[in-house]
């Protein structure tokens, strides 16, 4: 089986599947998708709302579904996916909450990932230079950044508690020259980004 | 006047000499004759076959490809053609005149052999089915087990909407453009317009006029009418604005009264007046009709799901943001009932300012979304 380098793309193809419906919230040029479909066999669409990003979709031959994430409701059928996947979008659109709740509705599970807003490094620019932190999770200035809500991992765990949403796994990230190593240790302070399984709570 | 074809490489394909097509109401019809053009070769294979469906008021010349004695130019030039995204040097591309048109194809202008006269409205009331029908004898007729893919855009888009419904196993994939499993009642009222100026004109003579003077003056009020549900009023503003068609000082008017003041309506009647040297007053009144009866799901009677259910191959979706003809939330509609059956569904809906007219025109996204797309296409 071929893999990718990328540590978390394998966590999200573990929590995959064979065959099953996966839906790829935000899913760009398509490479996540691609890499789930070319190794679990899956059903997959990509969502997406540049037509750039959907038309590299559809040179890889992804079936890709031009749709605002903005745009709430989702309008697709209640449990039409094994899987719903939204990566390093979260903190990009305007209704997270409404967003997250939807995706719960659409999908049976969920996989989220996001930048922890947390971690020392993003801590330790604020706190000594007073400025917007940027890292290479959040490369951008504060005035060009597609980053508009930002959460840490506690926060996230907070708004599931919060919302009868069901953590099922769950794994974190340290971000080093665009490689990523997976963490245990204290979460919310060392890891760059997190990924959790999640499903309502019935 | 008589309306002449001119295209070099048209060819014939007489699918019936006998009364017995039975269309969609159950009656019999014939005989059927279709006119058709191909462009490049079939591969041995035979899996290069692309089948193009034009538009209300299109014909079988998609392209000016292989025109080779005077080239007159294709309606979809922009996308099909040596090295275009629909690249006949790669793809066995086939196109017919619709059946119910003019253009070659056995329509209400045709001699009924019965009376050796034209049927005029003695023509059966036509479906989408039965134009679907006759193209896929067409395809079996051309030897073609498994076309690669159908494209059409606005009728021709609702024609791929039925091959998807009727022969789902005849494609590997079907791309539907600007296009509705069903007219919307507005889109309905403006063609009910257009058909009653046509049947308002005094020359109609109740459909009886090909020996005598043509009811040109309803069918070109029709086709002014029409023609502004294909643009938009951006495009239409920007193109026209409130420019006079002559040069004229603040405070004066050029021309009295009713003559064509605007420059948008000396362009609707050029637009109107061109159109009917080309196109027969029946063909119009019978196929904005069956444009307008068409409804894939039969008056939602069946579900848009169960009508799609038998698609095996990719399907592409395309509308246009700037479409008031058929609305991207047409598309939207077929494109939620293909995610909810699991098929493997593309939709984008592309950032145009021109309206239903901009599947024909010259759009960079278009044409990499459909070149790309069927580069993909696996066999079913």
């Amino acid at each position: 089986m071929k893999l990718p380098k990328e540590e978390i793309n394998n966590i999200i193809l573990n929590e995959i599947k064979e065959d099953s419906k996966v839906l790829d919230l935000g899913c760009g040029d398509g490479t996540l998708l691609k890499f789930l479909i070319d190794n679990k066999n899956v059903v997959g669409h990509g969502i997406d709302f540049n037509t750039e990003e959907i038309i590299k979709c559809i040179e890889k031959g992804i079936s890709v579904i031009h749709w605002n994430l903005d745009n709430l409701p989702l309008d697709f059928p209640d449990s039409s996916y094994d899987m719903v996947i939204l990566t390093q979008t979260l903190q990009q659109v305007y209704h997270p909450e409404k967003l997250i709740l939807e995706i719960l509705r659409v999908g049976k599970e969920a996989i989220l990932s996001f930048p922890n807003f947390g971690s020392k490094s993003i801590r330790w620019q604020f706190l000594m230079k007073g400025k917007m932190p940027i890292t290479s999770d959040l490369p951008n200035k504060w005035y060009n950044t597609p980053n508009i809500k930002l959460l840490t991992i506690k926060d996230f765990i907070d708004f599931c508690n919060e919302n009868d949403i069901d953590i099922i796994t769950q794994a974190y990230f340290k971000s080093d020259k665009g490689q990523h190593t997976k963490i245990k240790f204290l979460p919310n302070i060392m890891a760059d980004i997190a990924v959790f399984k999640i499903r309502k709570n019935k | 006047m008589s309306i002449t074809i001119p295209y070099q490489n048209i060819k014939y394909f007489n699918l019936t000499e006998k009364k017995d097509f039975k269309l969609e109401d159950g009656t019999l019809f014939g005989p059927i004759t279709v006119a058709y053009e191909t462009f490049g070769t079939l591969n041995a294979e035979k899996d290069n076959a692309v089948f193009i469906i034009h538009a209300l008021t299109g014909d079988s010349h998609v392209t000016s490809a292989e025109d080779n004695d005077t080239v007159t130019p294709g309606w979809w030039d922009k996308l099909v053609g040596k090295g275009k995204a629909i690249d006949t040097d790669k793809y066995f591309v086939i196109s017919s005149n619709a059946f119910g048109g003019c253009m070659g194809t056995t329509g209400p202008s045709s001699i009924n052999p019965e009376t050796g006269k034209q049927y005029g409205q003695s023509f059966p009331l036509i479906t989408i089915k039965d134009m679907v029908k006759v193209q896929k004898k067409l395809v079996d007729h051309l030897g073609i087990h498994t076309l690669k893919t159908v494209i059409g855009g606005s009728l021709g888009g609702m024609s791929v909407i039925e091959w998807m419904s009727s022969f789902p196993d005849a494609s590997d994939s079907f791309i539907v453009i600007a296009a509705s499993y069903k007219t919307s009642s507005q889109i309905i009222a403006f063609y009910e317009v257009g058909r009653n100026a046509i049947l308002a004109d005094p020359n109609y003579n109740g459909g009886d006029y090909y020996e005598s003077k043509h009811p040109d003056n309803g069918l070109t009020i029709a086709r002014m009418l029409a023609h502004i549900t294909y643009l938009s009023s951006h495009s239409i503003e920007e193109k026209f604005g409130r420019n006079f068609q002559n040069e004229t000082k603040a405070g004066e008017y050029p021309y009295a009264n009713f003559g064509p003041m605007f420059a948008i309506e000396s362009y609707l009647r050029y637009q109107g007046k061109k159109f009917v040297e080309r196109f027969d007053a029946n063909s119009y009144l019978y196929l904005t009709k069956t444009m307008d009866i068409y409804d894939a799901t039969n008056n939602a009677a069946i579900p848009l799901t169960d009508v799609l259910k038998n698609v095996k191959g990719k399907s592409l979706f395309i509308s246009f943001n700037s479409d008031w003809h058929f609305t991207p939330a047409d598309s939207w509609v077929m494109v939620k009932a293909m995610m909810e059956l699991g098929k493997e569904v593309t939709y984008v809906n592309l950032d145009s300012p021109y309206g239903h007219d901009a599947f024909l025109l010259e759009n960079n996204e278009l044409e990499s979304i459909v070149s790309s797309f069927i580069k993909n296409v696996r066999r079913i």
